[in-house]
Order: C-alpha cells, then structure tokens, then sequence
C-alpha cells in the first residue's frame, strides 16, 4: 500500500519487509527515527527480531557480525560519526563474509558541526569491502534494502550492503512510499540459510589468524565476490521488477543518455533534481544526460566506459571532496576511463557539501560550463561550486 | 506545482504542520513532498519546514524559494524574518494571529487569511495553557484557505497523524475551519 512517509521510515520498512532477525544499534545522536521505529515494531510484536541497543556503534557493527555469522539476518543504521566510528569494523564484516544489510545517512563529517547532507562519511567507505548503494527516493530505498539482502547473501557475494540516504532530503522528507506485500517479499527474499554458521554440535572456525601463505586468497576471494555482485545486482533488479513493477538502473542509472553529447554524473537525491534540469535543457535543443552513480561499490567501470564512448564531455559532481586529490567520484571516473583510446573530457564539480543547496539552476550552469569546457577541449581543474568569496556564480 | 513554506516556533509542531499538508494532499490524489529545515531543534527558535504537491511525481530535491503559500503558526515572527520573501504574486499567507488586535500593515500583493489557531488550541487543551501547540488548528485554516485540500483530508489526515488527543485536535481543525477569514488590505 502507498502511504507517506520519511525516507528513515522507508528504511525500517524495509528491514521490517525482509524480516530482520537481529538489530543492533546505538541508539543515540547521530543515530536516526530508523532504528526508533524498527525498536516500536520489535516491542509491538509486528516484527519477531532480537533488538539489541549498544553502547557505540563500534560494537554496534560487532553484534551484528557475531550475529550474522550464526545464520541471522541482520540489521544495523547509522549516520555520519556513527559510520566513520565503525570503520575498523566494517572490514571486518566484508572479510568474515557477513551480508549484513546498513542504511547510513549521510552527512557531512565535523568540524566543523554539521547535520547536513555530504558524503564524506560514505565514500570514506569506499575501501572496506561493502557494497555501496546510493539512493534518490524514499522508494528506491525501501526497494534497495529487500534487494540488497538478495545480493548480499547469494552464494558468490557474500558481502555486506549499505544503503546510502542523504540526510534530510531522503531521511526526513515525507513522500509516497508503497509498502510492498508481505507474502511477495516472502517468495522473492526467502529466509538466509547459509551454507557455513556458527553452531553448537558443528564446531567451525571463523575470523582465524592466518599466515602469509593463505591471507591473499582469502582476499583475492573477496575480491572475486565483489566482481559477481555486478552480475548478481542486475539480476536481483530483474527479479525485482517482475515482482513489485520497480527498477533503478542496475549500477548506472542512465536518463536521456542515447542522444547527449555531454552528462552529467551524480550520486544521490541530486539526481532527481538534475532530471529536472536535464530535460528544461533538452527542451530548449541542448542534447544532455544524466548518469545516476547508484552503487559506488562495485564501481560501473563497463557502464561508464560505454557512456564515455558516445560523449564529448562528462559532468561530476562530487558531495565530498578527498583532500590532496579531487572529488572521489571524479577520480575513480577518470581511472575507468583511462585505458579508452579515445576519452571526452571529463570535469570535476564539488557542490552541496554540508548540506548546500544543489538547485536546478546548478546543475544546469554545470551542463553549460561541460558544453564549453568540452568544444575547447582542454583538461581542466576540479572547480568548486557556489563558495562564498570566489568570483564565479553559479546562481 | 503547488508549494508551501511554514514558519513557526520550536515546539508548536511544524513540522508535523508540513507532514499533515502532504498526507491530506496525497488524499487528495496529489504527488506530495514534505521537508524540514532543521537547524538543531530548540524549544522557541524560528522553524522553517515545506511542502510540495504536484500532479506528477515530485522529482525535485532543492529547498523551496518561491512559494505559493506561506503559513505563520507564530505572528511574533512577523518581526525580523522576511515571511514573505520570495512569494509568489497573488500568493497566499495564513496567519495565526490574535482576535481583535489590529494586523501590522502588509504588503499588498498577497492575500491574507488569519484565525486566532493559539486560541482554538488552547480552547481544546492541546499542549499546555502556555504554550498550546497550534498546527492542527492552523492546518483546519489552511483547508480553508486553500482550494485544492478539502477540509474532509485534512481533517483525515489529522486523524492520522496526531500523536495523541485525536479527537481534540480533529475538533480544534474544524473550528479552525469555520473561524478562518480573509483579511483584506
């Protein structure tokens, strides 16, 4: 049923939808509504989990990997602070093999303090073996959970999945959201069985010391298991689509991409606001796309290569900024791109972090300057957008 | 595309105010969106949150500059913030404002509407005697003022959404309803 609610909301339906078994979660700020209603539908009986409340989110993440290696499905959220906290930890999820399904809402990291929308806390993630998903609607959201735990518990995946909602424009944003049956969500997320848990009476070992003669290959591995997620994301979002009548894009979500000259790439709720722009743009003759980054791991190095081959410019916008380099959706771009013979030119533009406003006047200045920059062909500097004290307006 | 802009105080429930707009729209067929501008949550500080309903799905993620409606749960307010700002011509403005005292002059390119919602509020005990929370009465006047919401949603939509005292706050949004009046300057 389609009723209104936030895209935290969103989130704990979703976990609630795929029958969630053990929550641990720490449940003060930075913590979200995410985990205040998950806790309101264990208490009430609506959802039969095991709701654990932990002292950091460090040991949040720790709980949900112990529960997760005996065969649970297993959920946690968090947010800014809260993630980067658990860091150490979220590596140890992705080695142990844990698919471990987390919504982190993303905001900009302190100091200075901020509540904001950014995803420096997310792409400050990028290394540590997690899925990466980042969502534009309420929906997608809700959709992303269910079919990440698909992903994250096939056979050849085995790796954990964050959901990523940029705060307040997804997370406190109230909008139509359809709850999808529960009886289909039964028939497309049947209950995780693994093939290897921790239980009395079969005595088996998990997160051991091993020595150089085996370490690489439980990396390489790992490794192995992310490329399959690619595949294994495109399927799920197939079986997805039959099911509920929904899909996303599977790695890049392309929009008016066949006929543009330039696109622009973007990460998240600015993307809805970029299809505004994109189309009063093709509507006064200006041939451009939008290329939405829905996961940022695995990276759509293929996708984005093939985009590459039909443009003359590309447009990243970047909500964080990796200091000493550039934006990090620009450079992992850029590294994709590198063995084409042939490359358009491709911009870096940093906007919207700390929760900035990105308009559709943004983004379409951005589509002008890509346009101009490309005819000149010259490489050019990450610029950033809309900063008080530098002469460039981008209003 | 119809947007709103709402200006209150911390604690008279604004936000909810934006939630209970888009639930009763989304009765009445409507695309909706509601949103918050937080700063960090005190009881008193300027609140500011928003909606938009639209016939198409919303697609749009950027703040809102220049809305249809701006509705004021606080007329105290009305001193150093620009309320109006970015309204559209002809643009609507619902005020909760006390009976009997005279309204501050105003700018003529905007409709007024105002009820005494602290009033009606207090009338049927919603929040305490000191400081009543005013958005489900405020809301009752916002059907009124509005074409496009019938009273029937937002009085479902308050049914719905009301925390506690349904009934009451229910009763304070249709008396709300009958109370509201154009102001015209």
């Amino acid at each position: 049923m389609r009723t209104v609610m936030t895209g935290n909301y969103a989130s704990a339906y979703g976990a609630k939808a795929a029958r969630a078994e053990v929550i641990a979660a720490y449940p003060i700020t930075p913590q979200t509504s995410i985990v205040e209603k998950l806790a309101e539908f264990v208490s009430s009986g609506e959802l039969n989990a095991k709701f654990i409340p932990v002292e950091s989110e460090h040991s949040a993440m720790a709980a949900c990997i112990s529960a997760s290696v005996t065969g649970a499905r297993t959920y946690t959220a968090t947010s800014s602070h809260g993630l980067t906290l658990m860091h150490e930890v979220l590596m140890w999820a992705s080695g142990a093999r844990s698919p471990i399904v987390m919504t982190n809402v993303s905001r900009a990291m302190a100091p200075p303090w901020s509540v904001w929308a950014d995803h420096m806390d997310s792409v400050a993630q990028r290394d540590t073996g997690w899925m990466q998903f980042f969502c534009e609607s309420n929906q997608e959201v809700l959709d992303t959970v269910l079919m990440a735990y698909k992903v994250a518990e096939s056979r050849d995946v085995m790796l954990p999945a964050m959901i990523i909602e940029d705060a307040f424009i997804l997370s406190h944003t109230s909008e139509p959201v359809d709850v999808p049956e529960q009886s289909q969500v039964d028939t497309f997320l049947p209950r995780y069985d693994p093939e290897m848990r921790l239980e009395i009476g079969r005595p088996m070992g998990f997160g051991s010391l091993v020595k150089p003669d085996l370490y690489m290959e439980f990396r390489y591995k790992a490794m192995k298991a992310m490329e399959s997620s690619r595949e294994r994301i495109l399927k799920v979002e197939e079986e997805f689509r039959k099911t509920f009548g929904r899909s996303y894009g599977g790695l890049l979500d392309e929009y008016r991409c066949e006929d543009a000259e330039v696109v622009v790439v973007v990460a998240g709720s600015a993307a809805g606001t970029a299809r505004e722009a994109v189309d009063a743009m093709n509507e006064r003759g200006v041939p451009v796309g939008l290329a939405r980054l829905r996961t940022f791991r695995p990276f759509p190095e293929d996708e984005l290569r093939n985009l590459a081959k039909k443009v003359r410019g590309i447009a990243v916008i970047d909500r964080s900024y990796t200091f000493g380099a550039a934006g990090a959706f620009y450079t992992e771009l850029c590294g994709s791109l590198f063995p084409l013979r042939e490359r358009p030119v491709v911009k870096n533009y940093i906007a919207g972090l700390g929760g900035r406003d990105i308009t559709p006047k943004i983004i379409e200045k951005i589509i002008e300057d890509i346009i101009d920059v490309s005819e000149r062909g010259e490489d050019v500097e990450p610029e950033w957008v809309e900063v008080k004290g530098l002469d460039r307006s981008w209003q | 595309m119809i947007e709103v802009r709402f200006h209150g105080r911390g604690g008279q429930g604004v936000v909810v105010a934006s939630e209970v707009l888009a639930n009763a729209a989304f009765r009445e067929g409507f695309e909706v969106a509601a949103f918050p501008y937080f700063g960090v949550e005190r009881r008193g500080a300027p609140v500011t949150a928003y909606a938009r309903f639209d016939r198409k799905p919303i697609r749009l993620r950027s703040s809102i500059y220049e809305p249809d409606y701006v509705v004021v749960l606080d007329s105290s307010l009305m001193r150093g913030i620009d309320l109006m700002g970015g309204l559209k011509k002809g643009g609507i403005v619902l005020i909760n404002y006390p009976d009997g005292k005279a309204l501050p002059r105003l700018a003529s390119d905007f409709r007024y509407f105002t009820l005494d919602a602290t009033s009606i509020a207090a009338e049927h005990r919603i929040g305490s005697k000191v400081s009543p929370i005013v958005n489900t009465a405020i809301m009752g006047g916002f059907a009124r003022a509005c074409e496009d919401i019938s009273l029937e949603s937002m009085l479902a939509s308050i049914r719905d959404r009301a925390p506690t005292k349904k009934d009451a706050n229910v009763a304070a949004a249709q008396v709300a309803y009958d109370r509201t009046r154009e102001v015209f300057v």
